[in-house]
C-alpha cells in the first residue's frame, strides 16, 4: 500500500526501486497489485482468525470496524486538508440506519443493509461536506465539532423511530450454513470474517482513488489552492467529493460498529469517540492507508491494555477506563510537538532521508558514477 | 406570556455567560488566530478545584478567587509549554493539539473527580423575583450570573482601552513584528492573553456550574455555543462575542422551551453553518474579507 509514492507524468513511480510486487510481469497495473495486496491480506487475517479464541477474534471484528472510519478520515484530513470531529457522528448515522433496517425490514440482505447505510451516511456527508467546504482550519474543526456534540442529541429526541437514550438493539445477521461448514466457526466470528472482507475493500477501493486523478486532485487542493485552481481544478467540489467519500466509509464503519456492538445507542458515539478516529490518524500519519491501520489496531489493543493498567494501579472502574482517553489527549499533544507526520510518516522520511544521503556518497565517490547516481536524484518529495 | 418573559430571561442569563465564554475564545483568537478548543476544560477542571474548596466549607468568594488563580496560571501553563511550538506551524496542528490538551483534562478531572454529576450549590438565592403580580424567573444566582460577566467584562474592557498594557496587548495582536520593532516582548503579551482568556473561562464555567450540576463533559456544550457565539461576532470583536452570547443564549432557551432540549446543540449547529455561509466575516467582524 505504498499509496504516498508520487508518480512521474507517465503514471508509472518514479521510486527507483523496482523491487517487490511491481518487478513481477502484469503488476504495474496499480489496481491489480492492490487487489493481490488485499486478497493476501486477507488471506492472512482468515487463518489469524482460525487460529484465535472467540475474544481475540471479537477484538478483530473491532479493529474491521474502526477501520473504515479511520481510512476516511486520514484520506480527509492528511490529502484533502480537511479537519473533521464528526466522523464519530456519521458513525452513528450509519450504525442507526443499519439497526433501523434489521429491525423494521424482516430477510434484508445484510449487504444490501450496509450499502443503505453507505447511502444513508453520504447523503448526511454531502450536506455538511457542503458547508464545510467554505470552511478550514479552526471554523471546520468547530463546525464538525457541533456535529460531534449534536448529533445523539436527535437519536434522544427521535425516541419512537431511534430508541432515545436506551438506544436501538442490533439483530446481528447470521452466518450461513455453507459457512459454518467451510469455516467451522460460530455466527459471532462470522462477524469478524465480514467485517475484514468489507474493511479490506474499503481500503482497496480508496487506494486505487488516491492513485487516481481525483487522489491527485485532493493533493493540489491541500497543498496549494491558489495552483490547484490555475490547473483548472474546481475546489469546491474536490473539497465536497472528499467529504462524502469519506463519510461513505464512516458509513461503513457505523454499519459494522452497531452489528458488532448489537447496539446503537447516543452513548455510544460521544465526542470522545470522534477524537479517538482523529488520535487513530495522527498516530498513524496523515494521509497514509497503513497508517490507518495501524492506527486502528492501536485503537482496539491499547485501550483495553490501558484500562487493565488503571485496574492494576488500584484505581476504580470508572477511573481507569478514563486512563485510556488520558493517553490518547496527551498522544495528540505530544506526537503534534515532536513528530507531526506520525508513525508511517516519520519512517517515511528516515528512509528517504538515509536514501538521499546514501545517494550524495556515491556521487561522491566517483566520477565514473556521478550519470547512473544522477538519474536516481528524482526522489520522492 | 410570562412563560415567553421567562424563557427570554432565562436566555440573557445563560447568554451572559456565553458572552463571557466567546470573549475567551475571541481574546486568544486576536492574539494568535488559534481557536483553543481546550478552554471549556480548563474552566471544567477550575471549577473542580472550586467545588472541592466549597465542599469542604470554605466560602464561595475563597473558591471563586482560586478558580480565577487557576485560571489564569493554567492559561499561561498552557500557551508558554503546549501552544508555542505549534503557534507558527500549520494551522490544523494547532487545532489538534488544543483538542488532545481537551481530551486529556476531561478524562484526568473524571480520574482525580469521579465521572458522575455533582450539584455545584448556588452562591445566591434560587427564589425568583416578585414584580407587579408577576413571577420572573430571575433568581438572585441568575442576577449575579449576569452582573458578573458585565463587571469582568467591563475591566477587560478598560484594561484594553484605557492601560498601556492593555496597548501593548494589542499591539502585540494586531502586529507581532511592529510591536516587536516598537520593543513590545510579544511572548509575554501572548502568554498573558491566553492567561487572561484562561481566567474568563474560569468564571464562566464556575458561573454555569453553580446552582446546577456539572460533571467533567458539561462543558462540551458550552465549547459548541461558546465557539457560535464567538463566530456569530465575527471571532475577533468584543462587542460582537456579547452579541453573539446573547443570541445563543436566546436561542437555547426559547429552542430547549418550545421544542426540546435535545436539539439545542443542533440549532447551534444550524445558525453555526448558516452565518458561516451568509455573513462569513461574522455580523460585526472589523475586517472587511476573511477566509474562514
Amino acid at each position: 500500500m505504498s499509496t504516498a509514492i508520487t508518480s512521474t507524468p507517465t503514471g508509472r513511480p518514479a521510486s527507483s526501486r523496482s523491487g517487490g510486487l511491481k518487478g513481477l510481469p502484469g503488476l504495474r497495473s496499480t489496481a491489480l497489485r492492490h487487489l493481490l495486496l488485499m486478497a493476501l491480506a486477507y488471506i492472512g487475517i482468515v487463518l489469524l482468525l482460525q487460529a484465535l479464541d472467540p475474544f481475540r477474534a471479537s477484538q478483530l471484528a473491532s479493529v474491521a470496524y474502526f477501520i473504515p472510519a479511520v481510512a476516511g478520515l486520514t484520506v480527509l484530513t492528511g490529502l484533502n486538508g480537511q479537519i473533521s470531529l464528526g466522523h464519530g457522528a456519521l458513525m452513528a448515522v450509519g450504525a442507526y440506519t443499519t439497526a433501523v433496517l434489521l429491525e423494521r425490514v424482516e430477510g434484508l440482505p445484510f449487504v444490501v443493509v450496509v450499502l443503505a447505510a453507505v447511502l444513508v451516511t453520504s447523503l448526511v456527508g454531502l450536506i455538511v461536506g457542503a458547508a464545510a467546504a467554505r470552511l478550514h482550519g479552526p471554523y471546520l474543526a468547530g463546525a464538525t465539532l457541533a456535529l460531534a456534540v449534536g448529533v445523539p442529541g436527535l437519536a434522544i429526541y427521535f425516541e419512537e423511530l431511534l430508541g432515545g437514550e436506551q438506544g436501538l438493539r442490533v439483530q446481528p445477521p447470521q452466518s450461513p450454513e455453507w459457512f459454518e461448514q467451510l469455516t467451522g466457526a460460530t455466527s459471532r466470528t462470522f462477524l469478524a470474517y465480514v467485517g475484514w472482507a468489507l474493511a479490506l475493500v474499503v481500503l482497496f477501493l480508496l487506494s486505487n482513488l488516491l492513485n487516481s486523478r481525483v487522489g491527485r486532485q485532493w493533493r493540489a487542493v491541500r497543498d496549494d489552492e491558489v495552483a490547484a485552481q490555475l490547473a483548472g481544478i474546481d475546489l469546491g467540489r474536490s473539497r465536497v467529493v472528499a467529504f462524502v467519500v469519506s463519510a461513505a466509509c464512516a458509513g461503513v464503519a457505523g454499519a459494522l460498529y452497531a452489528t458488532v456492538i448489537r447496539l446503537a445507542a447516543p452513548g455510544s458515539f460521544t465526542l470522545v469517540l470522534s477524537l479517538s478516529l482523529l488520535t487513530a490518524i495522527v498516530i498513524g500519519g496523515l494521509g497514509s492507508l497503513l497508517g490507518a491501520v495501524i492506527g486502528s489496531v492501536l485503537l482496539v489493543f491499547l485501550g483495553p491494555f490501558l484500562t487493565d493498567r488503571g485496574t492494576g494501579l488500584g484505581l476504580s472502574d470508572i477511573q481507569s477506563a478514563n486512563v485510556a482517553p488520558l493517553v490518547y489527549g496527551l498522544v495528540l499533544v505530544v506526537l503534534m510537538l515532536v513528530a507531526p507526520r506520525g508513525l508511517v510518516g516519520t519512517v517515511r522520511l528516515k528512509l528517504l532521508q538515509r536514501q538521499m544521503s546514501r545517494q550524495r556518497a556515491t556521487q561522491r565517490t566517483g566520477d565514473q558514477n556521478a550519470q547512473a547516481a544522477g538519474d536516481q536524484q528524482q526522489t520522492p518529495s | 406570556m410570562t412563560r415567553l418573559l421567562n424563557l427570554l430571561l432565562n436566555g440573557v442569563t445563560l447568554g451572559a455567560v456565553y458572552a463571557a465564554f466567546a470573549l475567551c475564545l475571541v481574546l486568544i483568537f486576536r492574539a494568535t488566530r488559534i481557536i483553543n478548543f481546550a478552554q471549556g476544560a480548563q474552566a471544567m477542571f477550575t471549577t473542580y478545584l472550586a467545588y472541592q474548596l466549597v465542599s469542604n466549607g470554605q466560602p464561595y468568594v475563597v473558591a471563586l478567587v482560586v478558580a480565577l488563580v487557576s485560571g489564569f496560571l493554567l492559561g499561561a501553563f498552557v500557551e508558554r509549554v503546549i501552544v508555542r511550538p505549534v503557534e507558527s506551524g500549520p494551522e490544523i496542528n494547532a487545532v489538534i493539539v488544543t483538542l488532545g490538551l481537551f481530551v486529556a483534562i476531561e478524562a484526568l478531572a473524571a480520574i482525580l473527580f469521579g465521572n458522575q454529576f455533582q450539584s455545584f450549590p448556588a452562591p445566591f438565592g434560587v427564589d425568583g423575583l416578585r414584580v407587579g403580580g408577576v413571577d420572573l424567573a430571575l433568581t438572585g444566582n441568575d442576577r449575579y450570573r449576569i452582573v458578573a460577566v458585565l463587571v469582568a467584562a467591563g475591566l477587560l474592557l478598560a484594561l484594553f482601552r484605557f492601560t498601556n498594557l492593555g496597548l501593548r496587548l494589542r499591539a502585540a495582536a494586531f502586529g507581532q513584528e511592529v510591536a516587536r520593532l516598537l520593543g513590545v516582548r510579544v511572548g509575554r503579551m501572548l502568554t498573558l492573553g491566553w492567561a487572561l482568556a484562561g481566567l474568563f473561562g474560569s468564571l464562566a464555567g464556575l458561573l454555569i456550574a453553580g446552582g446546577s450540576l456539572f460533571s467533567p463533559s458539561y462543558m462540551q456544550g458550552v465549547v459548541v455555543f461558546g465557539f457560535t457565539a464567538a463566530v456569530l461576532g465575527g471571532l475577533d470583536s468584543f462587542g460582537g462575542a456579547v452579541v453573539g452570547g446573547l443570541v445563543l443564549g436566546l436561542t437555547q432557551s426559547l429552542v430547549a422551551g418550545y421544542v426540546a432540549s435535545s436539539l439545542v446543540t443542533m440549532a447551534a449547529l444550524a445558525i453555526l453553518i448558516l452565518v458561516l455561509l451568509l455573513r462569513p466575516g461574522g455580523l460585526f467582524s472589523s475586517s472587511v474579507a476573511r477566509r474562514v
